[in-house]
C-alpha cells in the first residue's frame, strides 16, 4: 500500500494515475456518457461541420456526427489495440528474454539476434508493412503492433535476467535443487517485475501513437469507425476552417500518452531508484 | 588498433541482420496470398492474360524460391519495378532518399540545439521552476502525436498566416542537382534563392520532426548531467577554482553526452518513425510520401523495398554511433 | 597571531536535511603560519573533510546553514567575500583530493586538464582584464612558460616521461602516478597553501609512506604550507610540523608535533595515542569505549564527555582553548597532568 501511497505522493505520476483513470472510466462509461451514443455509426447531414456549443461539445465531423461521442468511443479502440497489443508482446517478449538470459549460450544468442532484427528497423515502418499485407482492421493493428513490439521486452529482460543471474540468492536456489523453471518463475521473475512494469507503462504510451499513426495512414479500422488516428486523417480536408474536427482527437491522443509517460516516470522513480535515465 | 576491430566486429554482424530483415520483412510482405498479378494486370485481364504475367514475374514459384530470386536480385540492386511509379523500386528509393535524410539531418541538428542547452540547464537548476517547466514541456513532446503536430503547424503557419510555404521540397526547379540534398546543392551551386527556399520549406517539417527528439536528448542529457554533478572530479575541479560555465559546459556535458550519443540510434528511429507521416502531411517528396503511396497501391514490393533500405540506413547509423563512441569515451578502447 | 597564514575562528556548521539539523562543526578554532606542514587528526566522521571542505569554499550550498565564526586567509574573510575566495581558490589555495582514481576527468586527456587549470591559475596570469572571463586569450608567450612549468612539476614530482604522460587519459595511468600528478597540479599555481584530504588513504600501504614524503620534501622547498587532514597519527608524526586533533567537529588540542606526542593533554588524544597499535588502515578507534555521538543531537559542551572518564558536570559548557606550552593548547577542563609516557615507563 505504501508504494501507492508514494505514487499518488509524486505529483507527475498521480496525475499520470488520474489521466489513465479516466480513459479507462470513459471507456467504460462511452454508452451512458456520450450525448449522442448512436453517432458512432449514424449520420446527419443537415448537421455536418458545427463548431462547438453546448449541444455539441466538441462540435461534429463531415458526417453531422457529434464529435465528443466519437471521441469516447474512440477511447474503446485506442484501450483495446493498447491493452492487447502491449499484453501480447509482453506474454512473447518476457518467456524469450527470460528463457535465453537464462540459459545463455548459442541459442540464446540466437534468440537475441531474432529480437535485433525486429529492432533493426523503426516500429513504425514494420508494423506499416505488416497492416498492410493483412489490410485495414482493429485486430490487424494489433497483431502488427504485437509482432513488432515484443523485442523490447525481450531484449529488457534478456539484460536484467543475464545481470540477475549471477546474485547469490539465485546461485544459492539452483544448489538447493530448485527447478530451472521455478528459478525463473519465482526467483527471477519477481526481481525484474518492477523494470518491465516500468518498461511496460511506457511502452503504452508508444503503442498508442503508433497506432495512431497507422489508423491515420488508413491502415487502422475502416470508417465510420471512431479512431481517433483516422478522425484526425479525416479532418485534414476541412482545415483551418473546421478547427475543432482535428484538436479533440488530438488532444484526447496527448492525454491519454501522457498519462502512460507520467504514470511510467512516476513507477521508474518509486520502483528502481537506480535507472534514473531519459526515456527508454 | 581497438577502433579497427570494434568497427570490423560491427560490420560482420551486419550481414546477418540484414539477411534476417530480408528473410522476415518477404515472408511478412507475403503472410497473406493476395494475388498481385491480378492486381498488376488490372480488372479487365483475361485469366489467361493473369497467368502469364503470373508465370513472368514467378509469381507462380513457391515462395521459398521467390525469395531465393528476390535476394539475388537484391545483390545486383534490383527491387524490383513499382506499381504506382511503373520505375525500378531501386531507382525510386534511391532518389528520395535525400530528401527523407536531409529533412532527418535538419531535424537531429535542431533536436541537438534545443535538447542539450536544454537538458544541462534543466539539471543544474534541478528542481527550479525552469527545471519544472522544462520538465512538462519535455514529457509533452514525447506525447504529442507527430502527425498532428504537422497538421496544427500547417494549419497555423502556412495556410492562416501564410508564413511558410504549404508543402513541398522547393517552389520553382531548385537548385542543380548534384548530392540531392537541396540545401547542400544550393550552397554549392550559390544559388541564393533555392537557399532560401529550401530552408523555408525545410522549417516546419523539421521542426515538428525535431521536437519528440529534442524531448528525448533533453531527457538523457538533463540524466546524465545529474549522474556524473556529484562526481570527485567535478569536486575537485571546483576546489581547484576552474570556473563554473567549463566545468559544466566542458567537463561535465562531456561525460554525460556519453550516456546520449549511445542513444543516439533510438533517437534516429524516433525521427524516422516521424518522418514517415510527417512527410505524409507536408507532401515532403521523401522515403516517408513514398511508403505511404506503396501503401495505398497495396504495393508489397516497394514496401519491401522501403523497410529494407531503412533497415540498411538504421544499421548503418548504429554503426557510426558505435565509432562516435569510441572516440567520445576513451575509456572504451581499454 | 599577525604572521598567521589561515585563522579560522569559532566556525559553526551544518547541514539541513529531512531528519533535522546536523551540527558538524561545532566553534572550531584554527591557525596555521606560512610554510607550516599542519595535520588535522581525527577519526572519520569528525568533521575534518567538512573543515577542508569549508575552507576551499565547496560544501554543498543547499543543504549548508552556516551558524557563525570566520575563516580568514591574509587578511581575506573567505566567508563574506565570495569574489576574494574565489580569486584565491586554485590559486592561493590548492587542493589534493582523496580519491585520485575518480578526481581526474576519465574523458579527457591529463595534458587538457592540466592545461585549463593553467590557463586560469597559472602564476602568470595577469588580472581580470577587460575581457569575459571563459573568453579570455591564453597568450602564446604565457602558454610556453606555463608549459615549461608544467614538465619541470612533473619531473619534481618523479613522473617519468611528463611530455608522454600529458597525452594520456587518467584510467591509463596507476594510482600512485596519479597521485603524484595531483600533488604536482597542487603545486602548479605556486600556491600559499595546500589542502590535502586524505591523500593517501585510496593507495597501497607501500606506496603511502613515498607520497607523504615527496609532499612534505617538495612543500618544504618551496615553502608552502599543508593542511594535511588524516586518521593517522603515524604519518602525522612522520611529517607534520604541528597537529590540531579534531574529535566529533571540535577542536580539542593543538600541539608542535614534539610536543604533542611529549605531552598530550587532553583525555581524548591520549585515549587516541593509546590506541595506536590498534588503529592500523582502519578508521575507527578501537580501544575507546563508547560511540562517536550523533550529529543531530550533540552532547553540550565537550563533545567527547560521554565517553570520557574524567568529566565531570563542569564538560556541559566548552571550555575555552588553554595554553600549555609553546603552541600548545587545549580545550579541557580536567586536562591530563604529566606526560603520560614518561608515567608509563616508569
Amino acid at each position: 500500500m505504501t508504494g501507492l501511497k508514494r505514487l499518488l505522493a509524486d505529483r507527475a505520476a498521480a496525475i499520470g494515475a488520474g489521466l489513465i483513470a479516466a480513459l479507462v472510466l470513459v471507456a467504460i462509461l462511452a454508452p451512458v456518457l456520450a450525448p449522442f451514443p448512436g453517432d458512432v455509426s449514424e449520420f446527419h447531414l443537415t448537421e455536418r461541420l458545427l463548431p462547438p456549443d453546448a449541444t455539441h461539445l466538441f462540435g461534429t465531423d463531415r458526417m453531422g456526427s457529434d464529435l465528443f461521442s466519437r471521441i469516447l468511443f474512440g477511447a474503446r479502440i485506442t484501450i483495446a489495440i493498447a491493452v492487447i497489443a502491449v499484453g501480447v508482446s509482453v506474454a512473447i517478449g518476457v518467456p524469450i528474454g527470460l528463457v535465453a538470459g537464462y540459459y545463455g549460450g548459442w541459442s540464446g544468442g540466437l534468440l537475441m539476434r531474432a529480437s535485433d532484427i525486429f529492432l533493426a528497423v523503426p516500429q513504425i515502418v514494420l508494423a506499416i508493412a505488416i497492416a498492410q499485407t493483412l489490410g485495414p482492421s482493429v485486430e490487424n493493428v494489433i497483431l502488427a503492433l504485437s509482432a513488432t513490439y515484443w523485442p523490447f521486452w525481450a531484449r529488457l529482460v534478456y539484460a536484467e535476467t543475464r545481470a540477475m543471474k549471477g546474485q547469490v540468492f539465485i546461485e544459492a536456489a539452483q544448489a538447493l535443487g530448485a527447478s530451472d523453471f521455478r528459478v525463473m518463475v519465482l526467483h527471477i521473475l519477481p526481481n525484474i517485475a518492477s523494470a518491465i512494469i516500468v518498461r511496460t507503462s511506457i511502452g503504452m504510451g508508444a503503442t498508442i501513437l503508433t497506432a495512431a499513426a497507422l489508423g491515420f495512414l488508413g491502415l487502422g479500422a475502416p470508417p465510420p469507425t471512431p479512431e481517433w488516428g483516422r478522425t484526425i486523417s479525416e479532418a485534414r480536408e476541412f482545415l483551418p476552417e473546421a478547427w475543432w474536427y482535428a484538436a479533440a482527437p488530438g488532444f484526447a491522443i496527448f492525454l491519454v500518452v501522457m498519462g502512460f509517460n507520467l504514470l511510467g516516470d512516476g513507477l521508474r522513480d518509486i520502483l528502481d531508484p537506480k535507472i534514473r535515465r531519459g526515456a527508454k | 588498433m581497438r577502433r579497427i576491430e570494434i568497427i570490423l566486429s560491427r560490420l560482420l554482424w551486419l550481414i546477418p541482420t540484414l539477411v534476417g530483415l530480408v528473410v522476415v520483412v518477404f515472408f511478412i510482405a507475403n503472410v497473406v496470398p493476395t494475388d498481385p498479378a491480378r492486381i498488376i494486370a488490372g480488372e479487365n485481364a483475361t485469366t489467361e492474360q493473369v497467368e502469364a504475367l503470373r508465370a513472368e514475374l514467378g509469381f507462380d514459384r513457391p515462395l521459398w524460391e521467390q525469395l531465393g530470386i528476390y535476394v539475388r536480385d537484391l545483390a545486383t540492386g534490383n527491387m524490383g519495378r513499382s506499381l504506382y511509379t511503373q520505375r525500378p523500386i531501386a531507382d525510386d528509393l534511391a532518389h528520395r532518399l535525400p530528401a527523407t535524410l536531409e529533412l532527418t539531418f535538419a531535424a537531429i541538428i535542431i533536436a541537438i540545439g534545443l535538447g542539450i542547452p536544454l537538458g544541462v540547464v534543466s539539471a543544474v537548476k534541478r528542481n527550479s521552476l525552469t527545471d519544472q517547466v522544462l520538465r512538462v514541456l519535455s514529457v509533452s513532446g514525447l506525447a504529442i502525436a507527430s502527425f498532428w503536430l504537422a497538421m496544427e503547424l500547417q494549419m497555423l503557419f502556412s495556410t492562416r498566416w501564410g508564413l511558410t510555404p504549404l508543402n513541398g521540397r522547393i517552389s520553382g526547379f531548385g537548385p542543380d542537382e548534384i548530392t540531392g540534398f537541396f540545401v547542400l546543392d544550393s550552397l554549392l551551386t550559390w544559388d541564393m534563392e533555392s537557399l532560401g527556399g529550401a530552408l523555408l520549406h525545410l522549417l516546419l517539417p523539421a521542426v515538428t520532426l525535431a521536437l519528440p527528439a529534442a524531448a528525448t536528448i533533453l531527457r538523457f542529457t538533463r540524466a546524465g548531467v545529474l549522474e556524473v554533478i556529484n562526481s570527485n572530479f567535478v569536486l575537485y575541479e571546483t576546489a581547484m577554482g576552474l570556473p563554473r560555465g567549463l566545468i559544466i559546459w566542458k567537463y561535465v556535458l562531456r561525460n554525460a553526452l556519453i550516456s546520449t550519443v549511445t542513444q543516439i540510434g533510438l533517437i534516429f528511429g524516433v525521427l524516422f518513425s516521424g518522418a514517415v507521416v510527417v512527410e505524409a502531411v507536408f507532401d515532403w517528396p521523401g522515403l516517408g510520401t513514398y511508403a505511404v503511396q506503396s501503401i495505398l497501391q497495396s504495393d508489397n514490393k516497394a514496401i519491401l523495398g522501403f523497410t529494407i533500405l531503412v533497415g540498411v540506413v538504421f544499421i548503418v547509423v548504429n554503426l557510426i554511433v558505435d565509432i562516435l563512441h569510441t572516440f567520445i569515451d576513451p575509456r572504451t578502447l581499454k | 597571531m599577525t604572521d598567521a597564514l589561515l585563522t579560522i575562528s569559532d566556525l559553526s556548521l551544518g547541514f539541513r536535511g529531512e531528519a533535522g539539523f546536523a551540527h558538524i562543526l561545532d566553534g572550531v578554532n584554527l591557525t596555521m603560519r606560512p610554510g607550516e606542514i599542519m595535520g588535522l587528526v581525527g577519526e572519520s566522521g569528525c568533521g575534518k573533510t567538512t573543515l577542508a571542505r569549508a575552507i576551499l569554499g565547496v560544501l554543498p550550498r543547499a543543504a549548508l546553514e552556516l551558524r557563525g565564526g570566520a575563516i580568514g586567509f591574509r587578511g581575506t574573510d573567505m566567508l563574506a567575500d565570495g569574489a576574494a575566495q574565489a580569486a584565491i581558490r586554485g590559486r592561493r589555495i590548492t587542493f589534493i583530493p582523496q580519491d585520485p582514481f575518480s578526481s581526474l576527468n576519465p574523458v579527457f586527456t591529463i595534458g587538457e586538464q592540466i592545461d585549463d587549470l593553467m590557463k586560469w591559475k597559472s602564476p602568470r596570469r595577469g588580472e581580470g582584464g577587460r575581457w569575459p572571463a571563459l573568453l579570455a586569450p591564453y597568450g602564446r608567450s604565457r602558454r610556453a612558460a606555463d608549459r615549461a612549468a608544467v614538465i619541470e612539476t612533473l619531473e619534481a614530482v618523479q613522473l617519468p616521461q611528463p611530455e608522454r604522460l600529458l597525452r594520456k587519459y587518467p584510467h591509463e595511468v596507476s594510482g600512485g602516478q596519479r597521485q603524484r600528478l595531483m600533488i604536482a597540479m597542487a603545486l602548479l599555481p605556486e600556491p600559499d597553501l595546500i589542502i590535502a584530504d586524505e591523500p593517501t588513504t585510496a593507495l597501497d600501504v607501500t606506496i603511502q609512506a613515498q607520497i607523504l614524503g615527496l609532499l612534505r620534501r617538495l612543500a618544504s622547498e618551496r615553502g608552502v604550507a599543508v593542511m594535511l587532514t588524516t586518521h593517522d597519527l603515524g604519518s602525522a608524526w612522520e611529517i607534520c610540523d604541528a597537529i590540531t586533533v579534531m574529535y566529533a567537529g571540535q577542536d580539542v588540542e593543538a600541539a608542535p608535533v614534539t610536543e604533542f606526542f611529549r605531552a598530550p593533554a587532553h583525555p581524548y588524544t591520549n585515549k587516541l595515542l593509546a590506541s595506536l597499535p590498534d588503529a592500523e588502515g582502519g578508521g575507527a578507534m578501537t580501544g575507546i569505549p563508547g560511540e562517536v555521538p550523533d550529529f543531530l543531537a550533540p552532547p553540550p559542551g565537550c563533545r567527547f564527555a560521554p565517553r570520557c572518564e574524567r568529566a565531570s558536570a563542569a564538560c556541559a559548557t566548552r571550555p575555552a582553548q588553554t595554553p600549555r606550552g609553546p603552541g600548545h593548547l587545549v580545550r579541557c577542563v580536567h586536562p591530563v597532568a604529566a606526560p603520560v609516557h614518561a608515567e608509563a615507563e616508569a
